[in-house]
């Protein structure tokens, strides 16, 4: 990807998302009150600082970006109604809207199913695993 | 009271006892339930990428046909109940969603947000009132230990959910209350069980739910009610806890009895 490309994923990022970084005044609150910080390389403070950056490559590559919950925790107590959470979404949406790059395909349901499985968890892993 | 009522795929299917009890409970509340016709699946999660307009229909769909019947539509599911006020909001506020969605779908006159979703919950509180479903109580959950979980989807984003104070909610322990149970308030009830990253993470799933569970024990709780299916399935799967749906729980107090295999 060359330092133009990057910068024109980062500029649709920011249009997918309605985010606009220069809001943002880095209190942390995002990433403080955010369920998975544990298990992240780049945490939700990180992918608006570093999108603004024009650095969305190593977002799109980290397994971060299938660490968030979209639980809304970071968009509820920001102060500033930066919306972390859609910028995630957004660089998540850009790596996998590409042909062949779906997360989960319809072939491996049955690796998820049991007998209680309901009908929410294929649905809303179906939207977010692949587009 | 009249409602149109979006039941979703998880409760004509693994979330059966969720939309039973409801209809059930509301019967005896003096609550119509109508189904709408021919509604679609919600998608289970709200498309939060801007330009995904299509994934957005079925929602309008069912929000302009309970538009068309003047009535408010009533959602049981934590997840529908999520998805269709999200994408009522954006019917409302987000121009290029109201022209996409309203040109494709040639709707006459334009669907602009007009109609009110409100959960099932809300219409207990704001509708029907606390004191008549005290009324409805002939077993009432003496000495139980109930703890709600809200989770995340009924409380945020609160700007759009309106749905409850988001750190402090309420309105499902005044429903244990009502029926004669002993709220339990744990610091964890509006914390996130996983979610959708159940389905393939399943160790980061197990610690949000262990997390959630050992609180409600070290608060006393010996039960957790939820709204939501993804919850339930979560909380069965990796914690040693009962739970069950506020609607069955309902029924259990105001002595409606429904089977196993209902």
């Amino acid at each position: 990807m060359t330092e133009n490309e990057e910068k024109k994923l980062c500029a649709e990022a920011l249009i997918i998302s309605g985010v606009k970084p220069e809001k943002c005044m880095k209190c942390g609150k995002c990433s403080g009150a955010c369920p998975s910080y544990d298990e992240m390389e780049y945490h939700p403070h990180q992918f608006v600082d570093m999108v603004s950056k024009g650095q969305i490559k190593k977002l799109m590559e980290s397994a971060s970006i299938y660490k968030c919950l979209s639980c809304f925790v970071c968009v509820e107590r920001c102060p500033r109604n930066v919306m972390p959470a859609n910028i995630i979404e957004a660089v998540r949406a850009l790596q996998e809207r590409p042909q062949g790059t779906d997360r989960l395909t319809p072939d491996e349901v049955k690796n998820i199913l049991d007998d209680d499985t309901p009908q929410q968890l294929l649905m809303a892993a179906f939207r977010k695993y692949s587009r | 009271m009249e409602y149109d009522y979006y039941p979703g795929c998880t409760l004509k299917n693994k979330a059966s006892h969720l939309d039973i009890c409801a209809r059930k409970a509301a019967e005896k509340l003096g609550a119509a339930m109508t189904e709408i016709p021919e509604w679609q699946c919600c998608g289970g999660v709200y498309p939060m990428a801007g330009n995904e307009t299509a994934q957005k229909l079925p929602a309008v769909r069912a929000l302009n046909e309970a538009k068309s019947r003047g009535r408010d539509l009533l959602c049981v599911c934590s997840a529908c109940y999520h998805v269709l006020k999200s994408v009522n909001y954006d019917m409302a506020n987000n121009a290029t969603v109201i022209t996409k969605a309203n040109t494709y779908l040639e709707n006459d006159p334009w669907y602009k947000g007009e109609t009110r979703v409100l959960h099932y919950l809300e219409m207990l509180r704001d509708d029907i009132g606390f004191e008549k479903v005290k009324k409805c109580v002939e077993k009432p959950l003496t000495g139980k230990k109930i703890a709600s979980y809200y989770g995340c989807l009924l409380l945020r984003p609160s700007k759009i959910m309106k749905f409850d104070n988001p750190e402090n909610p309420s309105v499902m322990e005044s429903l244990i209350k009502a029926l004669g149970g002993e709220p339990v308030i744990d610091p964890f009830r509006n914390e996130c069980c996983g979610g959708y990253v159940s389905a393939e993470d399943t160790e980061l799933t197990e610690k949000k739910v262990r997390d959630i569970v050992e609180s409600v024990k070290a608060h006393g709780g010996e039960m957790i009610v939820t709204a939501c299916p993804l919850c339930m399935y979560n909380l069965k799967k990796y914690g040693d806890l009962p739970v069950k749906y506020f609607t069955e729980l309902i029924c259990e107090a105001f002595g409606i009895e429904v089977l196993e295999d209902d």
